[in-house]
């Protein structure tokens, strides 16, 4: 069994609270930080730990965190990005609803280290249900006084406040997640500058995914280095794995990083095979946004290797033929899933979800779900696989953030690896009504 | 709810203690929370009404408060059902049995998606992916998520909503302790 050290403690009832979460060894990372540590200390610790951000894109902590500007008398923020939207991915839910106070304990040693005397947690409007429980926690740590003016007695004060969204996938990008905080439209920013210099308020703010700031905690107690023995070469420590699609046992599993995917996939452990004892066809492994491979290429890379999940062995073989941890939202599909409908759900989340400021996304988005209905409905032309092409491609590195590769790549990979079922789509409509595109739910329940 | 488009004394001091969570002039911060409770309380939609009092609150204009309402997915521009079922259409969901979630809505409540039944009682809306992809397929309404759906549970549902007369609102979920 693998190393935990974020939900080790999910099935302790009532972890949820303050008191059992600290007769479990909670907010002793707190403790240790503000009354041994220097914030430059913390800091060091985060770096040595080798912690990537958790939130999609992998950066690493320590060094985010020391591009922080610090000028004389102007306010520090730190911001949590508790958006999580990307399909696929609900860790961050889990790990705010079941052990809330991990969070929190986060955000004041993190704070403390960046010298930020407010944080604010952004929390998707959907997850109303998840802002309550962590304000619960948040009125515990108040009142304990490990929120507040001198937490603990020391000299280090601070007020951490839950904010919630409205339904807006860009707000994860975390400049649209700032406007958003403002109490603007959730447009993103152009970069630079970075929020590291202006953020909120236009004052230097480090945004963080939950489950990064949630790491703090065990990297601050165990060290640094002894936290980067855990893993995989520059992929340390654990990482929480939202599973779903057509397996036996979908939920949130924490990994050590270097896990063999088969491994994930069909032990009884993790995921416990695929449903009804059908054959893997295909898995999105780092949430929709990172490219599909096949089976055979996600279980082993080009050279014929065990892939492990890790961010550099699922990225092995470039998007020729591997893929991204992403923020890890793992679904899986059997043999049955039409990989060409699949897609079309994601194009058309993407055409949702697109904040429509550079044409090429606004415009992109809306052709590729546009032309994916018509080759779902049957009336796809010969033409349309390389139309969408060619849409990605001129999406792709044109466009203010990251969203609109995000839409391109889905359609990059479908196309890549699944050439051979567009045109079955469009050569063979009438074949259409038979294609099974997913289960029904009575399948699902084994009728 | 009363008809006159004002939050009452108790709902106003809450407004003005969030503005507090921000720092001197940036009340506009509280916009997307405040809209949240103005949406529970007047109706369970936003009328030009309730936004032109929302930007007389906090002081900005009506247009700011027109472009925030109109970005986000959860602001509802148009009257809805009391109940909201909001039902993800998304990857996960849908390997799992979504597009059959609401065809069994559609013909249990005899609208299509997008509408809403005569009676005011349900409306049917499909949604982006809400997160709950590990117990799919899963619907919203209100504040509750109903997840791992069989039509049966949908069956019972439909029932017991119909039996409360309303959707587990925000204002049921005690927002006023969370907002
Ligand atoms: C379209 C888009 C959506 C994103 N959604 C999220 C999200 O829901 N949660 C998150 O933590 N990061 C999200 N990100 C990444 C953030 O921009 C940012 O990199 C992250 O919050 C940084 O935190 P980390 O370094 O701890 O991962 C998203 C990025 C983009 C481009
Ligand atoms: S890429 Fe898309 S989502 Fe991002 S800023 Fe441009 S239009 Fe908005
Ligand atoms: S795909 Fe439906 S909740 Fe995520």
């Amino acid at each position: 069994m693998g190393k935990k050290l974020l939900i080790h403690n999910d099935n302790v009832p009532g972890i949820a609270t303050l008191e059992v979460y600290r007769q479990n060894g909670g907010y002793a990372s707190v403790e240790k930080a503000l009354k041994t540590m220097t914030p430059a200390d913390v800091v060091e610790e985060v770096k040595k730990s080798g912690l990537r951000g958790r939130g999609g894109a992998g950066f690493p902590t320590g060094m985010k965190w020391s591009f922080l500007a610090k000028p004389e008398g102007v306010e520090r923020y730190l911001v949590c990005n508790a958006d999580e939207s990307e399909p696929g991915t609900f860790k961050d839910r889990y790990l705010m609803e079941k052990i809330p106070h991990a969070l929190i304990e986060g955000m004041i040693t993190s704070s403390y280290a960046l010298g930020a005397k407010t944080s604010y947690i952004y929390i998707r409007g959907e997850y109303f249900y998840v802002a309550r429980i962590v304000e619960k926690a948040i009125d515990e740590a108040y009142a304990a006084g490990l929120l507040g003016k001198n937490i603990l007695g020391t000299n280090f004060s601070h007020d951490c406040y839950v904010q919630v969204g409205a339904g807006a996938y860009i707000c994860g990008e975390e400049t649209a997640l700032l406007e958003s905080l403002e109490g603007k439209r959730g447009n993103p920013r152009i970069k630079p500058p970075f929020p590291a210099i202006a953020g909120l308020y236009g004052c230097p703010t480090v945004v963080n995914n939950v489950e990064t700031i949630a790491a703090v905690c065990p990297i601050v107690m165990m060290g640094g280095d002894e936290y980067a023995k855990i893993g995989i070469g520059r992929s340390t420590g654990t990482k929480l794995i939202s599973a779903s699609g057509h397996i036996n046992k979908p939920g949130v599993y924490e990994i050590e990083l270097g896990l063999p995917v088969e491994e994930f996939i069909y032990s009884e452990e993790y995921c416990g095979g695929i449903i009804n004892g059908r054959k893997l066809k295909a898995v999105v492994a780092g949430g929709s946004s990172v490219p599909i491979l096949p089976a055979e290429l996600i279980l082993k890379n080009d050279k014929g290797e065990a892939r492990l999940m890790s961010y550099e062995s699922l990225s092995e073989g470039g998007f020729a033929t591997g893929t991204m941890l992403g923020s890890g939202g793992f679904i899986v599909y059997d043999e049955t899933t039409s990989i060409v409908k699949n897609l079309y759900t994601f194009a058309r989340f993407y055409h949702h979800e697109s904040c429509g400021q550079c044409s090429p996304c606004r415009e992109g988005t809306g052709w590729m779900e546009k032309i994916l209905h018509r080759i779902v409905e049957g009336q796809g032309k010969p033409s349309d696989v390389d139309l969408l092409w060619d849409i990605q491609r001129k999406i792709e590195g044109n466009t203010i953030c990251p969203l609109g590769d995000a839409a391109a790549w889905p359609v990059a990979s479908a196309i890549r690896h699944f050439r051979h079922e567009f045109e079955e789509y469009i050569n063979h409509p009438e074949r259409i009504k038979d294609v099974k595109h997913y289960y029904s739910v009575h399948q699902l329940a084994g009728a | 709810m009363s008809n006159e488009i004002k939050f009452n004394e108790e709902t106003l001091a809450l407004v003005h203690k969030m503005i507090k969570r921000y720092p001197e002039g940036k009340h506009k911060s509280a916009l997307l929370p405040i809209l949240h409770i103005a949406q529970a309380e007047f109706g369970g939609w936003l009328s030009p009404e309730t936004m032109d009092y929302v930007a007389s609150i906090l002081n900005i204009k009506p247009i700011e408060v027109y472009e925030v309402a109109s970005f986000y997915s959860m602001y509802n521009l148009k009257p809805v059902g009391k109940c909201l079922l909001e039902v993800c259409r998304t990857s996960s969901c849908w390997t799992r049995g979504a597009e059959d979630v609401v065809r069994h809505l559609e013909k249990k409540l005899g609208i299509k998606e997008g509408e809403t039944t005569a009676d005011g009682m349900f409306t049917i809306k499909t949604v982006e992916c809400l997160g709950s992809c590990g117990s799919a397929p899963m619907l919203q309404c209100g504040a509750s998520y109903h997840e791992n759906l069989t039509m049966e549970k949908v069956d019972n549902l439909l029932e017991e909503y119909r039996a409360i007369g309303k959707q587990r609102s925000y204002t049921d979920m005690d927002y006023k302790n969370t907002l």
